[in-house]
């Protein structure tokens, strides 16, 4: 029994690695200019929880397979190196593993949270509310009014609760539905949650920051592919959490200044 | 500290009552088989709960015979809404982490086998440990209450998330009374706990017999020694948490709710708190309780492994050691579960190292484990088999750990299967393994009947099988970036995955029918099985000296006294056994395999 165990220990551990190296299920391709380094972060990461996976579950296999049922024979026999050359093969591969990932990782997370937004990034504003999220343009004047949560009224469509009689910034605001950005332009995202914790996903961006009610967050990117792209929630807020998206269009230069052109003449 | 047992030989009288014996009983092992019992209940109730979930993300549509009779609002014509899928899901969750994977390796096998591992009759406290398993079916029984509220079961995950899980009615079904039956329920839960470590603590320091020192403590003994340190303070964290949340319910503080927040275009009344403060001290509890669920599992792994190697472990001090640092490490590391929360990004890099050290003592325990399965003399048996499958299962949880220890890759990876898929394989099935590989190991002694192991080896098989077949996908679908919490899969990218889901909900319908084998054997074999000797494992340690089941008083009113660490296999001695039980004055000869 010994034996079948090992045997389907091995089974179950190559089983498993298939779909990995055939890349059977993938996310969305990258259409960002920090994602390539995440990518590579997880592919490296990959590479070394694999073989760890692979050399685990196959030398336990093995000694199953050898040790299952033995009896007595002479001296017994001991793992060549015994403890200490375990122990000390832990503490400098693993360590030494550990160490090089956590520091290439820094890079990539630092490219993404360290660096500050470019002085022309293009600011949106995002809010996120059970159960849609909304953006903000600034219009020409390039500022956002203020948000006044007392006058947020879904009925009468004042969705982040603006007081344009009476704050000037907010009058040429431009509230939507979607996400439509310039491809190749940096987006400074100003995100703010009107009710509980949302999150912005989205997987094909490599972007994804949790909204936190009480305290407004900036992320920024620049997206490199022209197409439609899905935002959606990952931080639980409520029933209708698994149906909270929007869509997120990349567009040429020309297209988007259209675009905010008749986004303008409709609000 | 107390080298040695001062404690008077009989320090409570037997029971002379059957509720005395049997209902409020100060006997630890009483104690340990009600916290068994309430266990079994629970992972029930959790296994259905997880059956219903599987259902309906499989076949969203699908309607559930009878789950129209559970909840007529919940699910209308049996098809589940999508908000009492996210109630069902919380109250899986929180069952199974506080009320099975807490109970049943720590508190259960805890209560039986620490007091009689140490050499003592029964713990310091034996009223506090009464009250400790009441007070914690008391917090089972107001959860489980949450069903027969009229909104429900809370829907806020069993992180409860404030301002979701603070603001009350208003911010969805079961976020009323539901959410403050979940935060009393878990006060009173930690309370419990709390009473259970102290008694622990106590145990290990102070009621030692004779002659066993620190380091003649069998390995599972210090595991929940370890355990109760973390649960002492871990523990003392959620409770407060719990509290301060149910007063943002009832007294309308804003310890977790902040100003200017709007639903159904009413401004919510409080003003002044933090969302985050939640997260930190849920976390801060959070972490570690991951580590009360699985180092419980490896003592009793490692303990099993020795008995059934015939031979010690290559280190136990090294995987000891290890077990400390995981201990240590968990608290320092909370805060990889919320490196996009929006804490200051620099602190995501100050977790993340020493979430990726602890690779280091998982490392070292793993090898240790494989490296003295290396010329033993393993004998399979279902204990033995189901701690092999811990080792397995513990590996493949674990290696998932180097993505989700790292900021870059969790911005990935963060809040999608795969992390459902990493925490499930290692705090939910490897400690599973480990409480089916105690169950099968320690059930002779503590029913003095033995399990019949040819239903053990089936339901080994098809379970270690099964399990792979649930878990390890759910790390394929987040790695496609499949967000978990979703009651239905209805965004374009996530379409392509409902096949895998409908594959794995097939695999955990499966799996859970097979438990049924188990629960058959477990109480078949409770009724009718053989008669068990004592010692029907040839193990060391002092439970194994006693009658199957031990008399009320453990050691007959004597103190034992003890000479050997439990790690005395593969010895040579005068009467040809190939080990030396830890109370035996006999000293090995010379030529065991072990010179």
């Amino acid at each position: 029994m010994g034996k079948f165990l090992a045997v389907t220990i091995i089974v179950i551990a190559i089983a498993s690695a298939i779909p990995v190296v055939m890349h059977t299920w993938e996310p969305p391709a990258d259409i960002s200019t920090h994602g390539h380094l995440i990518d590579s972060q997880r592919d490296d990461t990959m590479i070394e929880a694999g073989v760890s996976f692979l050399a685990a579950q196959i030398l336990l296999a093995i000694f199953i397979w050898q040790f299952a049922g033995s009896k007595r024979e002479g001296k017994r026999k001991t793992f060549p190196g015994g403890a200490k050359g375990l122990v000390g093969a832990a503490l400098v591969l693993v360590g030494a593993e550990v160490l090089a990932l956590g520091a290439f990782g820094t890079k990539a997370w630092a490219t993404v949270y360290f660096t500050p937004p470019k002085a022309d990034a293009m600011p949106i504003q995002v809010q996120a509310g059970q159960f849609a999220f909304y953006f903000r343009y600034p219009g020409p004047d390039g500022k956002f009014g203020p948000i006044h949560p007392e006058m947020i009224n879904e009925g009468t469509q004042n969705l982040f609760g603006l007081d344009p009689e009476h704050d000037v910034e907010s009058r040429d605001d431009i509230v939507t539905a979607e996400m439509a950005i310039p491809v190749n332009k940096e987006i400074h995202l100003l995100m703010h949650a009107k009710d509980v914790s949302h999150s912005f996903y989205v997987p094909a961006l490599r972007v994804h920051q949790d909204f936190v009610p009480g305290l407004d967050l900036s992320l920024h990117f620049t997206a490199t592919q022209i197409g439609k792209y899905e935002i959606v929630c990952s931080q639980l807020c409520g029933l209708g959490h698994y149906n909270m998206r929007a869509y997120l269009e990349v567009m040429s230069q020309a297209d988007f200044d259209d675009w905010q052109k008749k986004q303008a003449a409709a609000q | 500290m107390h080298e040695v047992s001062t404690a008077p030989a009989a320090h409570h009288g037997p029971p002379t009552t059957f509720i005395r014996k049997h209902v409020f009983s100060t006997d630890h092992k009483v104690i340990g088989i009600q916290y068994y019992h309430l266990a079994l209940v629970a992972v029930v109730v959790g296994m259905v709960l997880s059956w219903l979930m599987r259902i309906h993300l499989g076949w969203t549509n699908a309607a559930i015979p009878g789950l129209q009779t559970l909840s007529p609002n919940g699910a209308p014509g049996g098809v589940m809404t999508p908000e009492y899928y996210l109630q069902l899901m919380t109250m899986h969750a929180t069952i199974m982490v506080f009320f099975v994977l807490t109970t049943a390796p720590f508190a259960a096998f805890g209560n039986y086998f620490l007091p009689i591992q140490t050499g003592a009759e029964d713990m310091p406290f034996p009223h506090f440990n009464m009250m400790s398993f009441w007070v914690t079916l008391t917090g089972f029984l107001v959860l489980v209450s949450a069903f027969f509220v009229s909104d429900g079961p809370p829907l806020a995950g069993w992180t409860s998330y404030a301002p979701l899980s603070a603001i009350g009615k208003a911010a969805g079904p079961g976020q009323g009374a539901g959410q403050v039956i979940w935060a009393t329920a878990l006060a009173i839960f930690c309370v419990g706990q709390l009473l259970g470590a102290l008694n622990f603590i106590s145990t290990v320091l102070d009621m030692r017999c004779k002659g066993m020192t620190l380091s003649r403590l069998p390995v599972s003994a210090w595991a929940w020694f370890i355990t109760s340190c973390m649960g002492l303070t871990a523990f003392a964290v959620l409770m407060p948490a719990c509290i301060l949340l149910i007063l943002d319910h009832v007294a309308g503080t804003s310890f977790f709710i902040p100003s200017g927040l709007v639903i159904n275009d009413q401004l919510i009344p409080h003003s002044g708190g933090s969302t985050l403060l939640w997260q930190h001290l849920f976390w801060f509890f959070g972490h570690p309780e991951v580590y009360i669920a699985i180092v419980p599992g490896m003592g009793i792994v490692t303990h099993v492994l020795v008995t059934n190697m015939r031979r010690p472990m290559l280190s136990m001090k090294a995987i000891l050691y290890s077990m400390w640092a995981l201990a240590f490490l968990s608290y320092m590391v909370y805060g990889h579960h919320m490196f996009v929360s929006g804490m200051n990004p620099f602190s995501s890099l100050v977790f993340s190292f020493p979430t990726l050290m602890i690779t280091i003592p998982s490392t070292i325990v793993v090898l240790i484990w494989i490296g003295s399965l290396y010329g033993s003399q393993l004998r399979i048996n279902t204990a033995s088999l189901f701690a092999l499958g811990f080792i397995s299962m513990f590996v493949s949880g674990g290696v998932s750990g180097f993505f989700l220890a790292q900021p870059s890759i969790d911005i990935m990876l963060h809040a999608t299967y795969f992390v459902v898929g990493h925490f499930h394989m290692v705090m939910g099935v490897a400690a599973m393994f480990g409480i089916f590989s105690g169950t099968y190991f320690w059930f002779p002694k503590m029913y003095g009947r033995m399990m019949d192991e040819t239903l053990g080896k089936i339901h080994f098989w098809l379970t270690f099988v099964g399990t792979y077949c649930i878990f390890m996908p759910f790390h394929y679908l987040g790695w496609a970036g499949n967000v978990r919490r979703y009651a239905a899969f209805t965004d374009d990218y996530l379409k392509p995955l409902i096949p895998l889901h409908q594959f794995i909900s097939v695999a955990a319908l499966f799996t859970g029918a097979v438990q049924l084998i188990f629960l058959y054997n477990f109480i078949n074999s409770r009724f009718r099985g053989k008669p068990a000797p004592p010692n029907p494992w040839e193990g060391t340690s002092l439970e194994w000296i006693m009658p199957s089941p031990p008399p009320w008083n453990n050691f007959g009113g004597k103190d034992p006294v003890v000479y050997h660490d439990a790690e005395q296999y593969g010895v040579k001695t005068a009467s040809g056994a190939d080990y030396i039980m830890q109370n035996s004055p006999e000293q090995a000869l010379p030529g065991g395999d072990g010179d």
